[in-house]
C-alpha cells in the first residue's frame, strides 16, 4: 500500500538528521526535499504556519512539526520495524526525558559556552560540562542510551552532539574532549561507524565550511547592532 | 501492587497543576507534598538532581519528571480511565505540537512578563496575547482542544488561567477583550472538579506576584 511521505529539511540541520535516520530504520521510502530557508517554499509556510521552521514531516498530505513529535509519529504509525522508544511507561518517561534536556538544555548552554564571551560563557562552560557529565553518567554500562539498541535518546543526540563537534572545530574550543568524557566519545564513534547513521550526516568539511560561514555572518551582524 | 504516588508541587505552579489535573481526572489517590522552593527537599534534590525542579512525581519510589512527560506517563499507565491523548498517530502528534506550543511560546512568555517592566514588558504581553490568540484559533468551535472532551492540550494550558487576574491586574487590560473564546474554554474546564480543585485563588496569584517582583527588584 503506498502511502506518501515527504520531508522538508536542510542539509546542515541536526533536527533534520533526526528524522532521515527515523525513516531510514524504518525501512520507510520518503521524499526528501531541501529548504532554502532565506527562501522558504509555499508547502512549507503552509504546513508549518506557526513556527516556519523544518524538519516537517508531510504524510498523506497531513503535516507534523517539531523534530522530537515527529519522531514519536513514526514510531507509533510503523511500529513493525526497529522500535525508537520502549514499551514500558517509565522508560518512555525516561527517554522523553532525556531527549528534552538535549533540546532545551544542552543545546541552548553549548551554544553559550562556544559562542558568548566573558562571565556569561565561563558560567555556560561551566553548566555544559556539568550537562555533559550527566549524560556520561546516564550512558555509562549501557551500549547505547536506549540499552542494548540504540533508540529514541540516541537519536535525539547524538545528531546534537555531533553538530557541536562541528561547531567546537569552528571556535577552536576543547569543551568536549575524548579525555573528559570518554564514554561520550565512544557511543559517539559507535554511531558514526554505523552505515545507516553516517549516512545522514553530511561531508565534515561541507558542515564545518558552512557553519564556520553562518558563524562569521552573525558575528558581524552582531557588532553591526553594537556600533549603530 | 500498591500504588504509592507522591506528587512535589507548589500550590502556584502552572506546571504541577497539570499534573494534579490529570492524576484527579483519572480518579487516581496520591500524596500531595508543597515544597519550599527556597529550601528544597532532600527528597526533591534526591529524586531530581539534574533540574532540582517541581512538579516531580513519585511512583512506587521511582521519579517521573517534566509535567508534560509526567501527564503522558500518567495516561500511559492509568490508559483506561479518561484518556488523555487520542488513540491515534496523527492526532496524537497534533496533541504533542500544541502542548509543545503552549510550553516554548505561552508559558514562556508569560513568565518573561513577570521580570521585566516597562516597554519590555509590554512588548513581551503583546506577543503572550499574540499567542493565546493563535490557540484560540486552533480552538474554532469545539468545546476542548480534546474535541467533546478535554484532553492533553486542555490539561497543558488551563492551568495558566488562574494567572489571568494578575495579568489583568498589572497591565490593566481584560483578556475577555482579546480573546473571548478562550476565555470561555478555561471557565468550562474551571467546571470540571479536577481543575476548580487544582488551581489556586487568582487573587492568591496576584498577591505572590507582587511578592516575586519586590524580591527580584522589579517593583
Amino acid at each position: 500500500m503506498a502511502k506518501e511521505i515527504k520531508l522538508l529539511g536542510t542539509w546542515a540541520s541536526p533536527f533534520s538528521h533526526r528524522i532521515e535516520l527515523a525513516l531510514k530504520l524504518k525501512g520507510l521510502q520518503f521524499h526528501y526535499l531541501e529548504e532554502d530557508l532565506s527562501n522558504k517554499s509555499q508547502l512549507l509556510l503552509q504546513s508549518n504556519p506557526v513556527h516556519r521552521k523544518i524538519p516537517v514531516l508531510i504524510h498523506n498530505g497531513n503535516p507534523i512539526s517539531e523534530s522530537l513529535v515527529i519522531m514519536e509519529y513514526i514510531d507509533e504509525t510503523w511500529q513493525h520495524q526497529n522500535p525508537l522508544l520502549p514499551k514500558d511507561p517509565y522508560a518512555r518517561a525516561v527517554a522523553r526525558f532525556w531527549a528534552k534536556f538535549i533540546d532545551e538544555k544542552v543545546l541552548w548552554t553549548a551554544f553559550k559556552a562556544y559562542n558568548d564571551k566573558g562571565k556569561e560563557q565561563e558560567d555556560a562552560i561551566e553548566e555544559f560540562s556539568q550537562q555533559l557529565k550527566f549524560l556520561e553518567g546516564e550512558l555509562k554500562g549501557k551500549e547505547y542510551f536506549g540499552g542494548e539498541r540504540f533508540g529514541f535518546v540516541d537519536i535525539a543526540a547524538f545528531f546534537i552532539l555531533q553538530f557541536l563537534t562541528v561547531l567546537q572545530e569552528v571556535k577552536e574550543a576543547e569543551l568536549m574532549t575524548e579525555e573528559k568524557y570518554p564514554v561520550l566519545f565512544e557511543w559517539m564513534e559507535k554511531l558514526q561507524g554505523n552505515e545507516v547513521v553516517a549516512g545522514c550526516l553530511p561531508p565534515r568539511e561541507k558542515h564545518v565550511a558552512y557553519v564556520r560561514a553562518r558563524r562569521a555572518a552573525a558575528e558581524e551582524a552582531a557588532s553591526k547592532t553594537k556600533a549603530a | 501492587m500498591a500504588n504509592e504516588l507522591i506528587l512535589l508541587d507548589t500550590w502556584v505552579s502552572p506546571f504541577g497543576m497539570r499534573v494534579r489535573i490529570a492524576l484527579r481526572e483519572k480518579g487516581i489517590k496520591f500524596e500531595y507534598k508543597e515544597e519550599d522552593l527556597t529550601n528544597k527537599s532532600d527528597l526533591l534534590l534526591k529524586m531530581n538532581p539534574i533540574h532540582k525542579k517541581i512538579p516531580v512525581l513519585i511512583h512506587n519510589g521511582k521519579p517521573v519528571r517534566e509535567s508534560g512527560i509526567i501527564v503522558q506517563y500518567v495516561d500511559e499507565v492509568w490508559h483506561d480511565k479518561a484518556p488523555l491523548l487520542p488513540s491515534e498517530p496523527y492526532p496524537r502528534a497534533q496533541a504533542r505540537f500544541w502542548a509543545d506550543f503552549v510550553d516554548k511560546k505561552v508559558f514562556d512568555a508569560g513568565r518573561k512578563v513577570w521580570v521585566t517592566k516597562g516597554e519590555e514588558q509590554k512588548s513581551l504581553m503583546e506577543e503572550f496575547i499574540g499567542h493565546l490568540k493563535t490557540l484560540e484559533a486552533e480552538l474554532g468551535d469545539e468545546p476542548y482542544f480534546g474535541g467533546e472532551k478535554m484532553g492533553y492540550v486542555d490539561v497543558t494550558m488551563v492551568p495558566i488561567y488562574s494567572w489571568f487576574h494578575a495579568y489583568e491586574v498589572s497591565g490593566n487590560f481584560s483578556f475577555e477583550s482579546h480573546c473571548p473564546k478562550l476565555v470561555a474554554w478555561a471557565k468550562r474546564c474551571m467546571q470540571h472538579d479536577s481543575v476548580s480543585k487544582a488551581l489556586p485563588d487568582p487573587e492568591k496569584v496576584y498577591e505572590y506576584v507582587l511578592q516575586l517582583r519586590k524580591r527580584l527588584g522589579i517593583e
